[in-house]
């Protein structure tokens, strides 16, 4: 080797001695995170929990330690349950890393010394004020706890200024104690919408309507599946909270259509839908719409996972085992991040995945790992029971899930409905053609609000299922990273050959 | 509009914190983000839009919608929902395209 | 296979196209006029798709190295640009935001300079190459050009041919004039095995059943090579992955692209790129490639410091074995020719205008002659 050869070799040496090495990194606050960097740490793994918000809790635990809103009876008993998942973690040991979003996952080389291979992972760390910083770090296996984000929810006028996620709503309740005021609409479906309806009432906040758009033949499809729910926790809590809701807020059901007008300030001013044959309009300053939650996949498909389409949520999982492994060796997905099953659940399958990896490192041998995780199975299955019944009756209607016309599907790049439909129509086999043609799923959010819109348009023009029709293809950065902070990572020797080609 | 609850609801323990938005000053609360601040402060919409220069505010509230974004102490496309207030910070509508600063 | 026996859904179509990227759509959209039905076979929307995955260069200076009949080539193309774009924007009404200002090969240091000057003035001293105007700038030159130019380029090779285009735009308007005229655009029709009837004709088997055609155009860019063996030509591919990162949009600022870092016309950036043996693996991108693209980008304008990178791509260049195009009518198997290049966007142009006419007519023109894959058994004798 000649000098400049040995002193790169050298130069890579010491920043792979430079790099942190964990056994197990877990990506994601909420409570399967939480749980699982928990239970891994007890475990004895040497462990990171790394996360893109200042504080722990994912979004349904957002702010459970901070949060302005202290009179308990407001965000109500589920929330404050959050509390109990930051103190052990807090105890634990384990590293934790916040204000730092991963935004790439690599294989490592196998490393001398027979040492399994494992993963480098780049994120990047913003605290207030300064340049955001690169960072890489080493680790044998990770576990995905991203969880859910908000479904699309394509109508005409969703991108004006005063119509938010009822998530958002629930955010800024959480972290700041901020409410709407004013005249104030909540719109769709779900479970989370008649939460932050329960919340908001509890706060003293007057709401002008709910718009339900859960379809009336949803009850019938949802029956088989009834009896199962009435043996669910969900049973009682939902009771009390749908009577208490409907007792305070004027609910039209059977919404079939929904739009949002702009006023002469070019931000929300209108409301109109149609019920049951009618089309009504109102007047109001906010806009929140929910039509349930669906996996986040962006990290889990960009680093190679196998997914499948989900027909009960009309959305795409990452297929995992009972253990949340996936099809990649030494990555598992815990929590909403591998199917939506909510925030108790994703505890115990944060726990689970965790006891899989002790052992799988060879931490714990398979007999104490099947010991370690049969409580938290058997409180999984109590976890779960009742939620089909909740998936199906508030499945979204079609008309919500395959928009037309001038209805914006793509937010970041306002590529419009009839646009995918007609590139569909002229024989465009798929979303990564689609995104060649119409940009749509090339802006910063990454598809995160298009994907699952972009599948059912060409699903519906095609007349193909969705899982044929696929989705988009992720690459990292699975977040937008500045170039300066790329430009910090480390070069190889052969890294430099590819690129800079002058020769004499 | 939104506004903050009040207390007795609320426990106001976090320090008031004083922003610039726009030229215009703005008291907000320790642990806020940008975006929240901008909503209690009756702000819905913070940028126009790169491809239409429609006028768009925060969506998600998450940090996976990348509507909210502004200029933060003069840098550009900044998601309003990830930064937490700071003292003297300025905040500014993002209009259209970011520059590059050459 | 058993499906040479399906029995097709189509009457036998004057010219198949088996592929539809930028080479096999700019060839078909070129075959319109002259011939009367053609059909344009493609795969599914995962495959190996080379048309998404470049930089939307129209670029002569750096090509031809080693075959200067492959410079006199893409300068007729470049050439030709102007009149397809508007021909596609009046037919379509899809402007391909075709930009011919000029371009720059950026040099950092008195290496690189002198490396890049000797390469250029060799190739341009090559028996074939028509010569053309280029010039060595200094710092101060190339700065006028770009501005912010990062003081670590102090010097650049420029030339006025060369530009940039939309390649997504581009693709998307050979597309929909497809739609617009008689050309059949069948997706999912990847190619399995292709036969040659007594009377001429080709029978393409596909999984969605067989399609019949007078005449085959194989544009299939990797698929070439096992496509080309089923008509009795052998032709090595050596696919080469090229990683390249994209920039957020900004505002308009750069109007000389450079090879290596470009602005399109929709305000992203483009920072590429690198020459990889990578096999066929272009669903990964490597942070040390990453890394050396945006250190390479930020020297040469340190402005893009804080703009974010929002993709990265990784894509496979459709290479013959020594990097040069492959045009040929198979002798064994008469009527079928092949397509193959890596510069499916700078040589559209004259893929549509002047190779599609020979193809047309049913023979290519001896200038051509360089570009068959008979230059590959010299080689190996």
């Amino acid at each position: 080797m000649n000098d400049m050869a040995s002193d790169m070799a050298s130069d890579m040496a010491s920043i792979s001695a430079e790099i942190p090495q964990y056994d197990l990194l877990v990506v994601g606050a909420g409570p399967a995170g939480l749980a699982a960097a928990t239970r891994a740490a007890g475990l004895g793994l040497v462990t990171a929990l790394i996360d893109e918000q200042p504080a722990p809790g994912g979004q349904i635990y957002r702010a459970v330690g901070s949060t302005p809103v202290q009179d308990r009876n407001i965000l109500g008993a589920d929330y404050w349950h959050g509390l109990e998942l930051l103190e052990p973690f807090a105890r634990s040991g384990a590293r934790y890393l916040s204000s730092a979003t991963v935004w790439s996952i690599n294989r490592r080389e196998p490393q001398a010394g027979g040492q399994p291979a494992g993963f480098e992972v780049a994120y990047s760390v913003s605290k207030g004020g300064e340049e955001p910083q690169a960072s890489l770090l080493h680790c044998r296996h990770i576990i995905l706890a991203t969880g859910a984000q908000e479904r699309p929810f394509p109508i005409p006028g969703w991108t004006l200024p005063g119509v938010i996620t009822a998530g958002a709503g629930q955010i800024l309740l959480k972290t700041s104690g901020v409410v709407p005021e004013g005249r104030t609409v909540l719109a769709g479906g779900g479970p989370l919408l008649y939460l932050l309806a329960y919340q908001y009432l509890n706060a003293g906040v007057k709401l002008d309507a709910i718009l339900e758009t859960t379809a009336s033949s949803q009850w019938l499809q949802a029956l088989p599946h009834a009896w199962s729910f009435l043996r669910s926790p969900y049973l009682g809590k939902g009771l009390t909270l749908m009577r208490a809701v409907r007792n305070a807020v004027p609910i039209v059901s059977g919404v079939t259509a929904l739009e949002a007008l702009a006023g002469a300030n070019g931000q929300l001013a209108e409301v109109r839908y149609t019920a049951g044959g009618q089309s009504r309009s109102m007047a109001v300053d906010q806009l929140l719409l929910h039509q349930g939650v669906v996996p986040n996949t962006n990290l889990s498909r960009a680093v190679g996972a196998e997914h499948a389409w989900n027909d009960l949520q009309d959305c795409w999982e990452p297929v995992v085992d009972a253990w949340g492994a996936t099809s990649v060796p030494q990555l598992s997905i815990a929590g909403d991040g591998a199917g939506i099953a909510g925030a108790m659940a994703a505890e115990h399958r944060g726990r689970i995945a965790a006891v899989h990896v002790a052992a799988a490192l060879g931490r714990i041998d398979t007999a104490a790992r099947d010991r370690e995780a049969a409580p938290h199975q058997a409180a999984l299955a109590r976890a779960t029971r009742g939620r089909e019944f909740l998936e199906v009756l508030y499945r979204p209607a079609t008309q919500f899930r395959r928009p037309v016309g001038d209805t914006i599907v793509c937010r970041c790049e306002e590529a419009t409905a009839e646009q995918v439909r007609h590139a569909a129509r002229i024989g465009c086999q798929g979303p990564n053609q689609m995104k060649a043609f119409l940009r749509c799923g090339m802006g910063p959010c990454q598809g995160r609000f298009c994907g699952l819109t972009v599948t059912e348009l060409i699903a519906d023009e095609q007349q193909r299922h969705p899982r044929d029709v696929g989705y988009y293809r992720l690459r990292f950065p699975t977040k937008p990273v500045t170039l300066g902070e790329i430009a910090t990572l480390p070069q190889t020797p052969a890294s430099r050959e590819a690129v800079v080609r002058f020769k004499k | 509009m939104f506004r903050r609850l009040d207390a007795p609801v609320v426990q106001a323990a976090g320090r008031t914190v004083r922003v610039i938005v726009d030229g215009v000053a703005l008291e907000c609360r320790e642990g806020d983000s940008v975006a929240a601040a901008l909503f209690a402060a009756g702000v819905q919409a913070c940028r126009d839009t790169a491809v239409s220069g429609a006028a768009r505010g925060p969506f998600c509230m998450m940090g996976v919608c990348y509507d909210c974004l502004v200029r933060i102490d003069g840098r550009p496309n900044q998601q309003a929902c990830m930064t937490p207030v700071r003292d003297g910070m300025t905040v500014q509508r993002q209009l259209g395209a970011r520059e590059v600063a050459v | 296979m058993g499906n040479a026996s399906t029995p097709s859904q189509h009457p036998t179509f004057d010219v198949a196209v088996v592929g539809g990227g930028l080479v096999g759509s700019a060839v078909a959209y070129g075959l319109r006029g002259s011939v009367s039905s053609i059909a344009v076979l493609d795969e599914g929307d995962v495959a190996l798709r080379a048309s998404r995955g470049n930089f939307g260069l129209v670029w002569l200076q750096s090509k031809g190295y080693g075959m200067g009949a492959y410079s006199r080539w893409t300068l007729g193309s470049v050439r030709l640009w102007p009149q397809l774009a508007a021909k596609l924007l009046a037919e379509t009404g899809i402007d391909v935001a075709l930009e011919q200002k000029g371009g720059l090969t950026p040099l950092m240091g008195d290496y690189e300079i002198e490396a890049r000057l000797a390469w250029v003035n060799k190739l341009m001293s090559q028996p074939g190459v028509e010569p053309y105007e280029w010039k060595l700038l200094d710092h101060h030159q190339a700065a006028s050009l770009v501005p912010g130019l990062g003081p670590d380029v102090t010097g650049a090779i420029w030339t006025p041919h060369d530009g940039i285009v939309n390649p997504l735009k581009l693709l998307r308007a050979f597309h929909v004039a497809f739609s617009q005229s008689d050309v059949r655009y069948l997706p999912h029709h990847g190619v399995t095995a292709i036969t040659q009837l007594s009377d001429g004709d080709f029978v393409l088997d596909t999984p969605k059943g067989s399609v019949r055609a007078r005449k085959i155009v194989l544009a299939a860019g990797l698929r070439n090579g096992e496509l080309g063996r089923m008509v009795g030509t052998h032709l090595p591919m050596a696919p080469q992955r090229g990683q390249i990162l994209v920039l957020e949009r900004t505002r308009r600022l750069l109007d000389t692209p450079m090879v290596t870092l470009r602005q399109n016309d929709e305000g992203s950036w483009l920072v590429g790129d690198s020459q990889e043996d990578a096999g066929y693996a272009d669903h990964v991108t490597t942070l040390p490639i990453l890394a050396t693209l945006a250190d390479r980008a930020v020297r040469t304008l340190p402005a893009l410091r804080e703009v974010r990178a929002v993709r990265a791509w990784s894509a496979l260049r459709v290479r013959a074995q020594d990097g040069f195009p492959v045009y040929e009518q198979s002798a064994s198997h008469p009527g079928a020719f092949l397509v193959t290049c890596h510069s499916g966007v700078t040589l559209a142009a004259t893929h549509a205008m002047t190779l599609a006419p020979m193809i047309a007519a049913g023979a290519l023109a001896p200038e051509l002659d360089t570009f068959s894959t008979r230059r590959f058994h010299v080689q190996k004798t």
